[in-house]
């Protein structure tokens, strides 16, 4: 037994200092697919396809892949980290030139990202964050920036609310109810902050007040729930509903049509992400607008792997465009989205 | 006297838990008994929410009250709600124009078919195979998820077909949700069918005593198969009201951990989960607590983060409330403090 451990370890290192001869002259080591000596190999690890956002990180990376002419190694997690380490091990003993991975959790990267730094093997953390030790494990990070969302939905509201002249409903401030979402999670917490920082910072940020914030935890069905409670509570006196993502809004939309009010019209409301859902609601007249989330990360994950392997230098923190739609534009936007 | 008789009626813990509830709400929240009408004639408030709210969670109890006397378990009611509302989302469709696919009435038929099928399926694995019904149920409870998530190919599906709200909204010219209907009915007819047949008191013999039953001449199999097979079909039937209250399958979400607050809306109820005596008012008294502690919540602004702790108080109080060892010790405590107090009397005498 212990041979056999001690020969597959022999084998496994063989491979890498295989890997690390492609990884140092990736232009020199042809791979044997033909004309394109230079293609590039890129191993990558997606955490699995739990919702469709995910499903749209996957297929983005994936096209955008096959456009720049990327070889892709695929590998889906199923939610595991141990999946994942002995992906990225599996792509170090292949020998690939860059390897980016969408971590599960932030931490217990450390072993698996020396490896990879001992095999000369840039490595890219994708759309998550992680805890190490040392930094220079990872060349770049590429994901959204939930902060600066929260930023952008304070900013259009204020931008949103002085131009149509709105009145406070109470006749001094205008008031604010929150959905946030799940308690403790990383988006929650951040897209809060980035709203609260940006109000605090604004000229306008007395006319302004959160009456009520109160998790919905996400979903819909808590989304319509806790917005009954806050209209029970505070009746007629909420003016603007921020929700921390777009299906939590949804549902209030619901809760606040069956109070007999209009939403959109008579509170209005922005949300993030930018489902397909809510753009239909936005197109009905319900919703006023969603910050986007985005998930296309494909391009630039390629953009900077190809950076990166050029011997450019790249950021360490890479943020994806995020795009802010207003109900007005979202009839001409909705054919085009993709999750 | 009479106060004794009403004490001792097993109604008596779980309705005083609510009417505790219901007086703290009227003290400390707002307007929390007023109720409204709406423009187009619909009754609006808090007291309304928590019956709309909490049907589903009636119609889940009900079917686990049996499944319960039995001294059995159903965990997989969450998960079978999820394929109810999956299938009925899907059927109807998710078209954005407003039309229904299939014919309402076929979707709701096929969502509550479904249901009973995976009843079926469990009582064939309790009743027939003799497996656990934890782990019996367990089958259903991890793999039902993914059945729904397959309908519906893992996207939230949004009906936006009028007459689908209907079953968790209001009917134009109707005061009422209809769910609240739909749950009363049930109560009813359940109430009607246990005061009309012995169904009932084979329930209760097989969950106090299997083997002697049977030597009875009751068909435990045939009573374990219709008892969850019936919790299926209620399982079905809260799938309808829950994915009509947002009109939408939503495959993650729909009913999680609904299973866990059915069970302890039963126990609420008073129904032991030894088996054997059930409750039927008490458990529908049990999920209407429930629901009102989460508005409750909802209301004084507590974070629901936070309604699980306060909801395992409540059930180890009640637990505590109804376990026989506890009642004893309340009851030497009291006689103790009666001779205590009677012994000081003697003594300043």
């Amino acid at each position: 037994m212990k041979k056999i451990v001690s020969l597959l370890l022999a084998a496994a290192m063989m491979l890498m200092v295989a890997g690390c001869g492609g990884g140092t002259e990736p232009k020199s080591s042809g791979s044997g697919s033909g004309s394109g000596a230079k293609q590039m190999t890129m191993g990558f690890s997606q955490i699995g396809a739990e919702s469709e956002w995910r499903t749209a990180n996957t297929e983005s990376i994936k096209q955008a892949a096959k456009d720049a002419g990327v070889k892709l190694i695929f590998s889906d997690a199923q939610q595991k980290q141990e999946n994942q380490i002995k992906a990225i091990r599996s792509f170090i003993a292949q020998g690939v030139d860059i390897i980016a991975f969408v971590p599960i959790v932030e931490t217990g990267w450390d072993t698996v990202l020396k490896e990879a730094k001992d095999a000369k093997i840039p490595v890219i953390v994708v759309d998550r964050d992680v805890k190490l030790g040392d930094d220079s494990l990872y060349v770049a990070k590429i994901g959204t920036d939930s902060v600066a969302e929260g930023h952008k939905v304070f900013k259009w509201l204020d931008e949103y609310m002085t131009k149509q002249h709105k009145q406070p409903k109470d006749g001094s401030q205008f008031q604010v109810a929150i959905l946030e979402g799940t308690v403790g999670s990383s988006p929650a917490l951040r897209r809060q902050q980035g709203f609260k920082d940006e109000m605090a910072a604004s000229s306008n940020a007395g006319k302004y007040n959160i009456i009520a914030s109160q998790t919905g935890e996400f979903t819909r069905q808590k989304g319509q729930e806790v917005m009954e409670s806050f209209l029970k509570s505070y009746g007629n006196k909420i003016d603007v509903l921020f929700a921390h993502n777009d299906d939590m809004a949804l549902g209030a939309i619901q809760a606040i049509e069956a109070a007999g009010m209009k939403p959109g019209k008579d509170i209005t409301i922005v949300s993030i992400d930018g489902v397909k859902g809510i753009f239909q609601a936005m197109i009905d007249g319900k919703s006023n607008c969603t910050v986007e989330c985005n998930p296309l990360q494909g391009p630039l994950l390629m953009e900077t792997a190809k950076k990166i392997l050029a011997g450019q230098k790249v950021d360490k923190l890479v943020y994806v465009e995020e795009g802010v739609f207003p109900s007005d534009k979202a009839a001409e936007v909705l054919p085009s989205r993709k999750y | 006297m009479n106060w004794k008789r009403i004490t001792s009626s097993s109604l008596f813990l779980p309705l005083l838990a609510l009417f505790a509830l219901l007086l703290f709400n009227v003290i400390f929240v707002d307007g929390f008994l007023s109720i409204q009408m709406t423009e187009d004639g619909r009754l609006y408030g808090r007291l309304i929410d928590i019956l709309n709210r909490s049907s589903s969670l009636i119609v889940l109890s009900l079917g686990m009250t049996f499944v319960i006397a039995t001294s059995g378990i159903d965990i997989s009611v969450g998960a079978v709600v999820a394929i109810s509302a999956a299938v009925v989302c899907t059927l109807i469709g998710g078209r954005g124009d407003g039309v229904a696919e299939h014919p309402m009435a076929l979707a709701i038929l096929a969502a509550v078919a479904i249901g009973v099928l995976c009843g079926i399926w469990n009582g064939f694995l309790v009743a027939r195979l003799k497996i656990q019904a934890v782990v019996a149920t367990l089958i259903l409870m991890t793999a039902g998820r993914g059945i729904a998530q397959l309908l519906t190919a893992g996207q939230i599906i949004t009906v936006y077909y009028k007459p689908f709200s209907y079953i968790s909204g209001t009917i134009p010219g109707n005061v009422l949700p209809t769910n609240i209907f739909i749950a009363a009915a049930m109560v009813l007819l359940v109430g009607f069918i246990m005061k009309k047949t012995s169904i009932g008191l084979f329930v209760q013999a097989v969950g106090i005593n299997a083997t002697a039953s049977k030597y009875a001449g009751i068909s435990v199999s045939l009573v374990l198969f219709v008892v969850y097979a019936f919790s299926g079909f209620c399982a079905g039937v809260s799938g309808l009201i829950e994915s009509s209250l947002i009109r939408a399958a939503d495959a993650n979400n729909a009913g999680l951990n609904m299973e866990m607050d059915a069970i302890l809306a039963v126990a609420l109820g008073g129904t032991l989960l030894s088996g054997g005596k059930f409750y039927i008012g008490g458990s529908v008294i049990g999920a209407i607590t429930i629901q009102t502690l989460t508005t409750t919540m909802y209301a004084l602004g507590i974070a629901s983060d936070q309604l699980p702790v306060i909801k395992a108080i409540a059930v180890v109080v009640l637990c505590l409330i109804q376990s026989k060892k506890c009642q004893a010790l309340v009851a030497s405590w009291k006689e103790n403090r009666h001779g205590g107090s009677a012994g000081k009397t003697v003594e300043k005498a």
